[in-house]
């Protein structure tokens, strides 16, 4: 019992106090099994210790002041950019030092990296931020106008002021073309990633090599080879037509190879209790893969309309030029919203760049709309769809208690009148 | 004595799963079909100015299809060039920001910052053109400068034409260069980088990590040893599909330089040039032989991104990471 001889008289007067004054490293301190020892007090692992919060500020302040001296006596530089970079190197530098000063270097590596890598996320979400609202607020001054959004520029010269024209026909081709090309792709999209997955083989890998191999097309060679073929050598106009063709060429190698993803992602055990019932494999594909995974289909057609929707190049090659609103998608050509953005920007006219902006944050806006119901539907697990059935299905049902507790005095006298008993 | 013998398997289908097979197939093939004409087509029309500049065109610098003058040694030079300094700026940028996500943002604030990243990537590059144009190009030239003042020295840094150390000097030498195009392009291509690294980096495994933390490791340890190797193939892996989109972007690169038909060396300095930005800039104008031209350029542009992504595939998939998906 050599141990015992350490203990505090007190146990829960050590422990008390431990917290505050830590008792020499030579004292080990174990408590008599089955004494009441107290409460613990909890202790907190994470937040900002003080010296941290100082080596972090004084950092800062030290690397602002060397970089006033280097910045207007040294080595001059202009500019809020160059300052900042500067800036940011010397605090990097100076915090590494401060922590140094009473941590070992594995500890300094791991701080330094922290505020590395967290200046690195915080700098790439603002210059994202940023982006969108330079593009926004450039654009500011033309969104306010209804006409921005019904009107051509049929009739709007380049100084006329923004209360005349808009990009009504650009809205509408976009809207023309991409549905002309989700008209080719989902059906033919689909088909080909069905195949892919329910008839394997060795041609089947070889279209899957093939359709992988062109994702890394680039879409101005996709617009190249439209305007090659459909245009030069079949004499299609200029058109809509030519541009949606172009658009989809780009965007089937997309939604192959993502709804191919998903569909191999359907449980190989829900196939096969499916044919086990005696299901056709087209029994099984309709009431089995595709409900499945139809909120991931729907995701990856959404996504692949996002990109088409966006290209510009492809649609700069095939669908010319204009400045009047055309429906028609067989002749004459048809301008799309990421075309008249590149067009409104080469004029040197402030308000037809203010144009282009507008033109772009109503492009953004469709994206985004697109993109978040794509994450609504994407969000969704089959249980969680069944889910939201079940609620439907209660909501209804409420609906028919409530509708036929109104309606029962009714009824009632019905019954009654027809029985008289 | 009675035998076992195999027994002859025999799947019969019915009309539906004949016709449903029938459909899906024709389906693939129509994909198939479409997908080796734009590739023949173009290796095609490609052969017929390949043919007539033989091998130089990988070698002359200008662009004159209709005097039989023309190669992609400019542009090709260029289009390198601008994707350097795009990997340069999208590697640190998603490598950082994909461990902040994974590791050092609030965990509250992950699904928020992923969705971000996810929609970062579907916004139209024509944006970023424009933000690039109207923005970055004035806010740089400072940066521009500074750099050439004091790190001229080393190749391609340097500016010929004006002298550094004038301060009344012309600052157009600065703007339209390989450097403002592969930033802004840089930018573009980290959303997409950025969530291939984060996916991987997510699925490092939990026992591990803790692992790790619990024999004493820092954070960084932690990373360095575990989730960095876990994830190595991701990082090269997204890093190259990054580089395939920034070889091939057109439109923010078209807005941005101002296409000159020679090498330029100098990232910093006004002049630059591209495959894609060649294409957009020429296709309207050109003649048969220009056409062909084109699509021989094309065609080395789609070779060397396709290497690029048949790399980054199989990286992906060898990498211990890449072999769950």
């Amino acid at each position: 019992m050599a141990t015992t001889k350490n203990l505090a008289p007190s146990t829960n007067a050590l422990v008390g106090k431990s917290r505050k004054k830590r008792p020499s490293s030579k004292t080990t301190t174990i408590h008599p099994r089955g004494e009441f020892v107290g409460v613990e007090p909890k202790r907190t692992l994470g937040g900002i210790r003080v010296g941290d919060l100082l080596s972090f500020l004084g950092a800062a302040v030290a690397a602002y002041a060397l970089t006033i001296v280097l910045a207007t006596q040294v080595a001059p530089i202009t500019g809020g950019i160059a300052f900042f970079v500067l800036w940011y190197f010397l605090f990097v530098g100076f915090y590494a030092l401060l922590v140094s000063i009473d941590d070992t270097k594995t500890f300094v590596m791991d701080r330094v990296v922290a505020v590395l890598v967290s200046s690195l996320g915080v700098l790439l979400f603002s210059v994202l931020i940023f982006v969108i609202v330079f593009v926004i607020g450039r654009g500011a001054e033309a969104l306010p106008y209804l006409s921005f959004y019904t009107e051509d520029m049929g009739f709007a010269g380049p100084l006329d002021p923004l209360s005349v024209g808009g990009v009504g026909h650009a809205i509408a081709g976009s809207l023309i073309q991409i549905s002309i090309a989700l008209a080719i792709t989902i059906p033919l999209g689909i088909a080909a990633a069905v195949y892919l997955n329910e008839i394997p083989g060795r041609f089947s890998r070889f279209v899957r090599t093939i359709v992988e191999a062109m994702t890394a097309l680039p879409s101005i060679v996709a617009g190249l080879f439209i305007f090659a073929t459909a245009i030069l050598m079949f004499g299609l106009p200029k058109s809509g037509l030519a541009a949606s063709l172009a658009i989809s060429v780009m965007m089937l190698p997309i939604m192959i190879r993502s709804a191919d993803v998903v569909l191999r992602l359907v449980p190989q055990t829900l196939k096969e209790a499916s044919i086990g019932l005696g299901a056709s494999q087209w029994k099984t594909v309709w009431n089995v893969v595709l409900p499945t995974s139809r909120s991931g289909l729907t995701t990856s057609i959404i996504l692949a309309t996002a990109r088409g929707i966006g290209e510009t190049s492809p649609v700069l090659l095939t669908s010319g030029f204009t400045a009047e609103l055309n429906v028609n998608p067989l002749e004459s050509p048809m301008v799309s919203l990421p075309l008249a953005i590149f067009q409104f920007v080469k004029s040197p006219e402030p308000t037809m760049i203010a144009r282009g902006f507008g033109t772009a944050a109503v492009l953004m806006l469709l994206v985004l709309t697109l993109f978040v119901i794509a994450r609504i539907i994407g969000g969704m697990t089959p249980e969680k769809s069944a889910r939201a059935r079940r609620r439907r299905a209660e909501f209804f049902g409420w609906f028919a208690t409530m509708a036929r507790q109104l309606t029962s005095p009714i009824r009632r006298r019905i019954t009654n009148a027809k029985e008289p008993s | 004595m009675l035998t076992d013998t195999p027994r002859k398997l025999t799947i019969i289908r019915d009309r539906s799963d004949k016709v449903f097979r029938g459909v899906i197939r024709a389906g693939g093939s129509t994909v198939l079909v479409i997908m080796v004409l734009v590739g023949s087509f173009l290796a095609y029309r490609a052969s017929q100015a390949l043919n007539k500049a033989g091998w130089s065109f990988f070698t002359e610098q200008a662009w004159e299809p209709d005097a039989g003058k023309f190669g992609i040694a400019a542009v090709i030079v260029g289009t390198i060039l601008i994707a350097t300094v795009a990997i340069a700026v999208a590697l640190p940028l998603s490598l950082g920001t994909a461990l902040f996500i994974t590791e050092y943002a609030p965990r509250k604030l992950r699904s928020f910052l992923v969705s971000i990243v996810d929609l970062m990537a579907a916004i139209p590059s024509v944006v970023f053109g424009l933000w690039g144009f109207f923005f970055l190009q004035q806010a740089i030239v400072p940066v521009s400068r500074w750099i050439s003042q004091y790190f001229g020295w080393i190749p391609g840094l340097g500016v010929t034409g004006v002298d550094p150390t004038d301060p009344l000097a012309t600052t157009t030498v600065y703007t339209s260069s390989t450097f403002i195009a592969g930033i802004v392009v840089g930018i573009m291509v980290t959303p997409i980088v950025t969530s291939i690294m984060r996916e991987v980096f997510s699925q490092t495994p939990v026992g591990e990590r803790e692992g790790a933390l619990a024999l004493g490791a820092t954070r960084w340890a932690m990373i360095r040893n575990v989730v960095l190797p876990f994830g190595q193939g991701g990082i090269i892996g997204g890093t190259m599909l990054g580089l395939g989109r920034a070889l091939g972007e057109t439109i923010a690169v078209y807005m941005i330089i101002s296409p000159v038909f020679f090498i330029q060396p100098n990232i910093l300095q006004n002049g630059a040039s591209s495959v894609a930005a060649l294409i957009a800039l020429r296709y309207g104008e050109s003649t048969e032989m220009g056409l062909s031209a084109l699509m021989a350029a094309g065609l080395a542009l789609f070779t060397m991104t396709l290497i690029v992504n048949f790399g980054a595939s199989i990286v992906v998939s060898r990498s211990r990471s890449g072999a769950a998906s």
